[in-house]
């Protein structure tokens, strides 16, 4: 019985990646200030960047990297607009999807149609036969340990050392932030250039592991989802890991409902995850205070140093 | 180039009038092309539905030469935007232009009464004009061939079905593999999931990994992206490919794959513009016209199970096989098409339940 279940939760967790990788990037750009909505556009140029780059190398390992290089690169652009040149970050954001749609569709080009072998799985000799156990914990492949090794980075990072710390000041409060001599800009923009390189690692789990292809629009929405995930989660890194998971599961857990014949109507079954997450996100976060004191004040608020 | 009497004549005409007036001397000499416009739904890249648009596209360039100049307008959004792009087309001095998905439908009719002058065919739709022809596949019939296929190499009786959206033209495909599925192997069943998307590959993903879980050991697909394919052969199972030979996402899986094919149809329909017999039909076609081809079966297929795949072609093909031939019932038992008939196209078009054999109801 707990065999069956077994490829089921590893379903869930492939499903769960992509949003944790995107959803803990962005989670450290919003907590220094910046909203960057471009997340859809820089998982695409991740996606395409780790793909073409894996098959004109034949390493897996520069895909990655291209990847968050290309997510970072995205980011780069927004950081230019929106911290140098004081553009409107919502607005910019946006832009910044669309052009990831176009540049993504642009360079893969060629790409379309072509399949890649699948992202190795990191087998431990021995241990990845132990039954449930085995499949579940070792066997993965090394994006999946990244993603949750990055939760924890993440956690720790913003909580627990001193260069967290004065990063949630600035998104806290930038001109104070200032005034005691930390730079502001200089914070957001690594803020917003890891946040786009997390996008573009999401992106490139997608193209290397998922579904190991390009496809032009191939995110198809998980990075509106991500951005959701954020503000769900209250911008903790531990409840974006719960909400991911929670999200792939009831992904995952409707379409057995539907496979195994329930009369629910089908259309109803493909919004459960977004309503299921909503709802656990709001229930566990629904005081008041905490949803205060966890969202950054300064939250795409543009920063003046001349003031 | 060969220069036909009718562009001759159309010439003359027209450098006639040229004096007169000079808007149309743009098309006074029989030497110049006929523009043929086309609207993409998707990308032309999709490697599924609208790339077979623009192999056929290809093939009437590559049949005309210098006859013919063509343009195509890619990922035009169903809706306001698609009036907007036809119309220019259609200003543009294209001839004829095609337009190829179903939510193109009203915009092309509107922009049809317009410009009286310029032809159009319309993909999948119902609506006709004096200057507007429409054309299908009867994909359906492919269905049938894949059923057979799978209704004989399934070993667990389960087959993965995964839907996009439950519109007749997806349901018709559902019914006509249940049928040729269970004609060869009566305990085989068939379970659907929605994924309600034409194209997501990770959640056609997601769904393929579901059906596997659930026993299905072999899948098939009614959405455009090949990431099924790739899960089952990761899973060791089979797959059918849709709208192109998806073989190389997994040649061992892919037993293969129902094609759509426009390019003898284009080519035609040009051909009849160049002589003046253009006329706006309704145009379905299926495995005997060419529209609808199988991808080669997987070698790896034991040889009585590709024989009786290709007798299904061949007798879908001469007439001999109809894949809605009664009898037949549906999930509640009662009979919908009688022994010795079988269902109207306008039946097949509006189908709306699943006949015996699909497991689970089908979303209203």
């Amino acid at each position: 019985m707990i065999e069956a279940v077994v490829p089921i939760l590893l379903a869930v967790m492939t499903a769960a990646t992509p949003l944790l990788f995107a959803a803990t990037g962005e989670l450290v750009t919003e907590k220094s200030g910046v909203l960057n909505l471009g997340v859809e556009g820089m998982m695409l140029v991740g996606a395409v960047a780790g793909f073409v780059v894996t098959m004109a190398t034949g390493s897996a390992v520069l895909g990655i990297g291209a990847a968050a290089a290309g997510g970072a690169f995205l980011a780069l652009l927004f950081a230019v607009l929106t911290l140098g040149l004081l553009a409107n970050q919502v607005a910019t954001g946006l832009a910044l999807t669309l052009f990831g749609i176009g540049l993504s569709a642009l360079i893969g080009q060629s790409y379309v149609g072509i399949p890649l072998d699948r992202l190795p799985r990191l087998d431990v000799p021995g241990l990845s036969d132990l039954p449930v156990v085995g499949a579940l914990v070792f066997g993965h492949d090394a994006l999946i340990y990244l993603s949750l090794v990055m939760v924890g980075v993440v956690h720790w990072f913003l909580y627990r050392t001193r260069k967290g710390l004065i990063l949630r000041a600035v998104g806290e409060n930038h001109d104070a932030a200032h005034a005691i001599g930390y730079p502001v800009l200089t914070i957001r923009l690594l803020a917003t250039l890891f946040g786009g390189a997390m996008c573009g690692l999401g992106g490139a789990y997608l193209s290397l592991a998922y579904t190991p292809m390009w496809a032009e629009d191939m995110v198809a929405g998980r990075g509106w989802i991500a951005l959701a995930l954020v503000v769900f989660a209250t911008w903790k890194p531990g409840r974006v890991l719960a909400g991911a998971y929670l999200f792939g599961g009831v992904t995952i857990a409707q379409l057995h409902v539907q496979g195994a014949g329930f009369a629910v109507p089908s259309q109803f079954l493909s919004m459960l995850p977004y309503l299921a997450t909503i709802l656990v996100l709001v229930l566990i976060s629904r005081d008041q205070v905490r949803i205060r004191l966890n969202a950054p004040a300064c939250i795409g608020k543009t920063f003046h140093p001349a003031a | 180039m060969r220069i036909t009497r009718r562009h001759f004549a159309l010439g003359a005409a027209a450098l006639g009038g040229a004096a007169t007036l000079p808007f149309g001397s743009g098309r006074a000499f029989a030497a110049d092309p006929l523009k043929i416009g086309f609207v993409y739904v998707g990308p032309v890249s999709d490697h599924g539905y609208t790339y077979q648009h623009d192999v056929g596209r290809k093939a009437v360039e590559a049949k005309y030469g210098d006859r013919v100049s063509t343009t195509f307008v890619e990922n035009v959004p169903e809706g306001p935007d698609c009036e907007r792009v036809v119309q220019q087309l259609a200003q543009a001095g294209h001839g004829l232009i095609y337009t190829t998905s179903f939510g193109f439908m009203n915009p092309t009719i509107k922009v049809a009464q317009r410009f009286p002058n310029v032809k159009f065919e319309h993909a999948t739709g119902y609506k006709r004009a004096d200057n507007v022809a429409t054309y299908s596949g009867r994909f359906y019939e492919g269905r049938t061939v894949a059923g057979t296929l799978a209704g004989k190499m399934t070993k667990s009786n389960i087959i993965g079905y995964i839907g996009s959206f439950p519109i007749p033209e997806v349901v018709n495909g559902i019914n006509a593999f249940t049928l040729a599925m269970r004609e060869v192997n009566p305990q085989a069943q068939v379970r659907v999931i929605w994924v309600n998307s034409w194209y997501d590959p990770g959640k056609e993903a997601d769904a393929a990994k579901a059906l596997i879980d659930q026993g299905a050991d072999v899948i098939t697909q009614h959405t455009d992206s090949p990431a099924p394919i790739q899960v089952a052969q990761e899973r060791g199972v089979w797959a059918i490919g849709q709208s192109s030979d998806m073989t190389r996402f997994g040649p061992k899986s892919h037993m293969t794959a129902v094609v759509e094919v426009w390019d003898g149809y284009y080519v035609d329909r040009v051909q009849q513009v160049f002589d003046g017999t253009w006329k706006p039909t309704d145009t379905w076609g299926g495995l005997a016209s060419g529209m609808v081809e199988m991808a080669p079966f997987n070698p790896a297929l034991p040889e009585d199970v590709r024989a009786l795949g290709q007798q299904a072609i061949d007798d879908i093909k001469s007439g001999k096989r109809h894949p809605f031939a009664g009898p037949f019932k549906n999930q509640d038992g009662e009979t919908v098409v009688p022994a010795g008939e079988a269902a109207a196209d306008e039946a097949i078009l509006s189908m709306n339940y699943y006949v015996e054999g699909v497991q689970g109801s089908l979303p209203k």
